[in-house]
């Protein structure tokens, strides 16, 4: 499905420096309906391997392929002039349906989303974590095969973090989508993914890929999820 | 503060300075045809009522058409110096220049070119207007978050949808923000206009009572001058409050 061969990606520096290398060397691939997390120091490419996917960057050397990728960015970008609906709307729009049909595509949605009765609410209005649905809702509206998610949940608080964490899990497990989900958060990478990622501080370079063999709903107490958690943070720390 | 205290405030000053002003005519320190004492300038306000009301007409009608015609033009060269880096190299120098021009030296040009009609003045309004909403504009339409941009290229949009969905939008608060600061320009521009050369209008009684030496009613005119920037000002912060209610409301997820 998705396919990186030896992918570098270097960006012109400060001109003292030289070029600064932000990827070196990465190789991933992700079948069909699979969800792998890429968990790595701040800094270390993880931003620019999600843009690397999307089209929006093209590597300096490497191979990338991948089928039709949606973004939701590091921040939620909610468009302040329109309502919850027409923001989660927004791909529909982009591609071309009338305001009318594409409203009414969203708004089944958002009642799944636990956003019913905000459909006309401004982004202002809303509470973070809900910012944070209508952001993936559009996201997920856009109709592409793979998800590339930026660090969904960074800006929330602990307890939202874990409900959202909860809800993403259950969302993703009926959508069939092939995600690529970028975290700094071992513990989320864990609960959510098929398989973790390791990148090593920048340049990043593949440290670890551990698949997570435990059966959803996974609990944060389970004991699996824990040992697993700590072959991350193990894996994570060899980098350094 | 509260709301009566900040009503009162301003007031409270004017009072205060109108009647250090009235007193300082009163005791004989100026001539009264230097400077007029205020109940003179109230007195003249309503006797020379229907003068004044007579020529803020044809005044009021330039300065709103030249305001209008200016954002109109505004509008759409900020959106073509956006859109276009040629346009960009080849347009934004001149444009500045045309800034430099003095108005007092262009103006009974435009008069000689063009006539004594509306037509000069709107130029001259237009000139001095559009430029502030330009250059508002355009910082509006560059305000587009760059991660935006990456969303909605991810979602297809091309050139076109990215301005329509997402820059249009964010430049409509620097529209209005440049509108502001051209409605008070303008009622500057509308005064030069008319002293330019013109047979009616708030400038051409100004002209006219300060040539025969009528203080009172020329700062009486002032007066309705400055009422009506102020009126046109709240009124485009009313429209402002309407038109891009987002701006009053920010909210950052960044900061939750
Ligand atoms: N367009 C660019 N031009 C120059 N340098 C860039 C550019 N994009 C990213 N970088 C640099 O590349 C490095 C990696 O950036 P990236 O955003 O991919 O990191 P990240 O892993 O997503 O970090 P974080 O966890 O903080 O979001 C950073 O040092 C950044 O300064
Ligand atoms: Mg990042």
């Amino acid at each position: 499905m998705i396919s990186l061969e030896r992918v570098s990606r270097a960006f012109a520096g400060r001109r003292s420096a030289g070029p600064l290398t932000v990827l070196s060397e990465v190789s991933l691939q992700v079948r069909a309906a699979e969800t792998i997390a890429v968990v790595g120091p701040s800094g270390c490419g993880k931003t620019t391997l999600l843009e690397l996917i999307c089209g929006l960057q093209q590597p300096d050397s490497g191979s990338v392929r991948c089928p039709p990728a949606a973004l939701m960015p590091q921040r939620d970008l909610l468009l302040p002039w329109l309502s919850t609906v027409d923001n989660a709307s927004l791909a529909l729009r982009v591609q071309g349906l009338d305001r009318r049909r594409a409203r009414a595509a969203a708004l089944p949605w958002l009642e799944r989303f636990g956003l019913g009765g905000f459909e006309r609410a401004r982004p202002h209005e809303l509470s973070g974590g809900m910012r944070q649905r209508v952001a993936f809702l559009r996201t997920l509206l856009a109709g592409k095969p793979v998800l590339a998610l930026d660090e969904p949940f960074a800006s929330l608080d602990a307890i939202t973090r874990a409900q959202m964490q909860g809800w993403l899990s259950r969302i993703l497990e009926q959508e069939q989508r092939t995600v690529v989900l970028v975290t700094h958060d071992v513990e989320e990478a864990v609960l959510l993914a098929d398989r973790v990622l390791v990148l090593s501080p920048r340049p990043g370079r593949v440290l670890a890929t551990i698949p997570i063999a435990v059966a959803r709903p996974r609990l944060r107490s389970d004991p699996a999820v824990v040992a697993l958690r700590a072959q991350a943070l193990d894996a994570l720390g060899s980098g350094a | 503060m509260s709301r009566r205290l900040k009503l009162l405030a301003p007031l409270l000053t004017v009072v205060l300075l109108l009647g250090a002003w009235e007193l300082y005519v009163d005791a004989g320190a100026v001539s009264s045809l230097v400077l007029p004492a205020p109940h003179a300038v109230l007195a003249s306000l309503f006797t020379d009522r229907a003068a004044i009301w007579h020529n803020l007409m044809p005044t009021a009608e330039e300065i709103l058409l030249g305001l209008v015609v200016a954002a109109v033009v505004a509008l759409a060269v900020a959106v073509m110096l956006h859109l276009s880096s040629f346009a960009r190299t080849a347009v934004y120098p001149p444009l500045v220049a045309t800034q430099a021009i003095p108005i007092p030296l262009l103006a009974p040009l435009l008069v000689t070119w063009l006539g004594f009609g509306l037509l000069p003045k709107l130029v001259v309004i237009a000139l001095v207007c559009f430029f502030p909403m330009v250059v508002t504009t355009m910082s509006g339409l560059a305000s587009v978050d760059p991660d935006l941009v990456k969303l909605l290229r991810t979602f297809d949009a091309g050139r076109l949808q990215t301005f329509w969905r997402a820059e249009l939008p964010s430049a409509l608060p620097g529209l209005f923000a440049g509108a502001k600061l051209a409605a008070v320009l303008a009622v500057i521009a509308a005064i030069l206009g008319e002293q330019a050369g013109a047979s009616s209008g708030l400038g051409y009684l100004l002209t006219v009572t300060v040539a025969n030496l009528e203080m009172a009613e020329a700062f009486a005119t002032v007066l309705v001058l400055i009422a009506f920037a102020i009126m046109l000002f709240a009124l485009l912060s009313f429209a402002e409050r309407r038109a891009v209610p987002w701006i009053h409301q920010r909210s950052d997820t960044e900061v939750r």
